[in-house]
């Protein structure tokens, strides 16, 4: 214990000398100056590896949303085909089929796609003004399934075939599938590079903080002479690395969310072009969810987070080297 | 307070520099230490104020092994320990009054609760008209009287001077002699290292004699 606890007279007597304090506070300096840390790289840097985290996981927040939609989609229908046969009507052949899918539990609608309209879903490969009485052109019944109820596709397969044996039903389960392993090779895909991108913030973060205690170094020994532990030395260093860590951080995910904000608009002026409608196709209409900007501004505290205890980390390290 | 047994010192594989120190420093004592150059006195300090740990030998001090102390300890030690050293070590971007205060602001003490203290302080070595000046702009000798300010202003229980009177005039190595006498008085232990025989000759204390690493004591 210090005596400065205790309650001793003055160090010294000035007697008339004694000055008249001023009442008011002094404004300290910090004891670690914030222009001694080449804050201005690592806040660029930080906000880069912020920004790329912010894209890649909002990228991957569009994808599983607009997948969970097809899936959806997809999911709440099932497509009958009639094949024709020689010596059968497949008018007649789609009608039964139709009326035997309307019949089972759980279908809310059926569409039969006229020999129009299957004329027009082959037009893409096979060109306009095409008579379908030359070729062996199946039909197609798009049936709805009621939402949240599960229907009972072996029952249904059996119905159909009796109506008529060239009919056969496709729940999508191989398209959902694929779906399925789409999504989740992206979300691998962000999982990696997020963490790529926090491994070289660390790097950075550690090299930043390396150079700050070099830079320092009059400083920490001074602090142990007056006594500082390592704790009070590392926790004046650790504010401007927070600091610094959360400039980045807002800078770099409030400009990802920017870009997301304005997705939309950068949609609309590539919309017509294949490129365009590829990512129309892929990411629906481009827009991120309130939560997913949410989730945006919690990556960029982690980054933060993890700045500052990447920081402390080589902090403690240094101080270590330093008597 | 402190105790010293066989306590030998080398630098690497370099020679021996301190050799078999064997004494006592007891509190409210008073002593110069002393010797000439490149004689080891400011390794001794070194020692004394554990930044440096002795190749042989034991160093007791307030009654710890220091050996067997780790980091935080060290620093909890150093809490009771004042020290001025040849180079001064004041923070450039500081103020005279902040560096003075330094010490308090460690132990995490409100401005206000000290701030009379490092005035008083400041008048009394001179620097009251210096106290908003930076450390850059003061000369040698406000510098050294800024940095025994420091030291002295938590009122450690043992204060270890290296040369404190080397940069200034005879008037205000008095004064400051006067200023350790004080703070002495209030019952810190006092180890001032120097070889200024004028100043030695000002105060009968103890004297520590340093000579080829081995300390001869005159009492």
């Amino acid at each position: 214990m210090s005596r400065t606890d205790q309650h001793l007279g003055p160090l010294v007597d000035l007697g008339r000398e004694r000055p008249q304090v001023p009442a008011r506070a002094r404004n300290m300096s910090p004891i670690v100056p914030r222009g001694s840390i080449s804050g201005s790289a690592l806040v660029a840097v930080v906000a880069i590896m912020t920004f790329l985290a912010s894209i890649t996981t909002g990228t991957v927040l569009l994808v599983s949303a607009s997948a969970a939609e097809w899936q959806s989609e997809v999911a709440s229908e099932i497509t009958v085909q009639v094949r024709p046969s020689p010596g059968r009507d497949l008018d007649k052949d789609s009608a039964a089929v139709a009326d035997a899918v309307r019949a089972q539990p759980g279908i809310v609608e059926v569409r039969p796609f006229s020999k129009e309209e299957s004329a027009k879903l082959l037009e893409p490969w096979l060109g306009s003004g095409l008579s379908l009485d030359d070729l062996p052109v199946p039909r197609v019944l798009l049936a709805r399934v009621q939402p949240g109820s599960t229907i009972d596709l072996e029952a249904l397969r059996r119905r159909v075939t009796q109506a008529t044996p060239t009919a056969s039903v496709d729940d999508h389960r191989a398209w959902i599938e694929r779906m399925r392993s789409m999504t989740g090779a992206t979300v691998v895909a962000g999982i990696g590079i997020l963490a790529l991108v926090i491994i070289a913030t660390i790097i950075s973060v550690s090299f930043a903080t390396r150079g700050a205690m070099a830079a320092n170094r009059p400083i920490v020994e001074v602090l142990h002479f007056v006594g500082a532990g390592d704790r009070f030395i590392a926790n004046r260093f650790l504010r401007h690395f927070l600091r610094l860590g959360l400039e980045g951080g807002v800078i770099g995910g409030g400009i990802a969310m920017l870009v997301f904000g304005f997705s939309e608009s950068i949609a609309n002026w590539f919309s017509g072009t294949p490129v365009g409608d590829q990512f129309a196709a892929l990411l629906g209409t481009f827009s991120l969810r309130p939560s997913g900007y949410l989730i945006l501004a919690a990556q960029a505290v982690v980054i933060a987070a993890i700045t500052a205890w990447a920081s402390r980390r080589t902090l403690f390290a240094t101080l270590n080297d330093i008597e | 307070m402190v105790r010293f047994e066989n306590v030998g010192l080398r630098y690497g594989l370099g020679p021996e520099i301190l050799r078999d120190l064997s004494f006592l420093i007891p509190a409210h004592s008073f002593q110069f230490l002393t010797g000439p150059s490149g004689a080891g006195k400011t390794s001794l300090l070194k020692l004394l104020f554990l930044s440096l740990r002795p190749t042989r030998g034991l160093v007791n001090l307030f009654g710890h092994d220091v050996s067997l102390l780790g980091k935080e300890q060290v620093a909890d030690l150093r809490k009771r320990i004042g020290i001025v050293l040849q180079d001064f070590r004041l923070l450039d971007h500081m103020t005279t009054y902040e560096n003075v205060a330094l010490p308090f602001r460690v132990m995490g003490k409100d401005e206000s609760s000290y701030r009379k203290e490092v005035i008083d302080l400041l008048k009394w070595v001179g620097l009251g008209e210096r106290m908003d000046a930076l450390p850059p702009i003061l000369s040698g000798g406000e510098k050294q009287r800024a940095a025994i300010a420091r030291a002295v202003i938590s009122r450690p229980q043992l204060l270890l001077a290296d040369e404190p009177t080397g940069n200034v005039d005879p008037t205000l190595g008095r004064r400051l002699l006067r200023l350790f006498i004080e703070l002495n008085k209030s019952g810190t232990a006092v180890v001032i290292a120097t070889h200024d025989m004028t100043l030695m000759d000002q105060y009968d204390a103890r004297r520590l004699v340093l000579h080829q690493g081995r300390l001869h004591i005159y009492e």
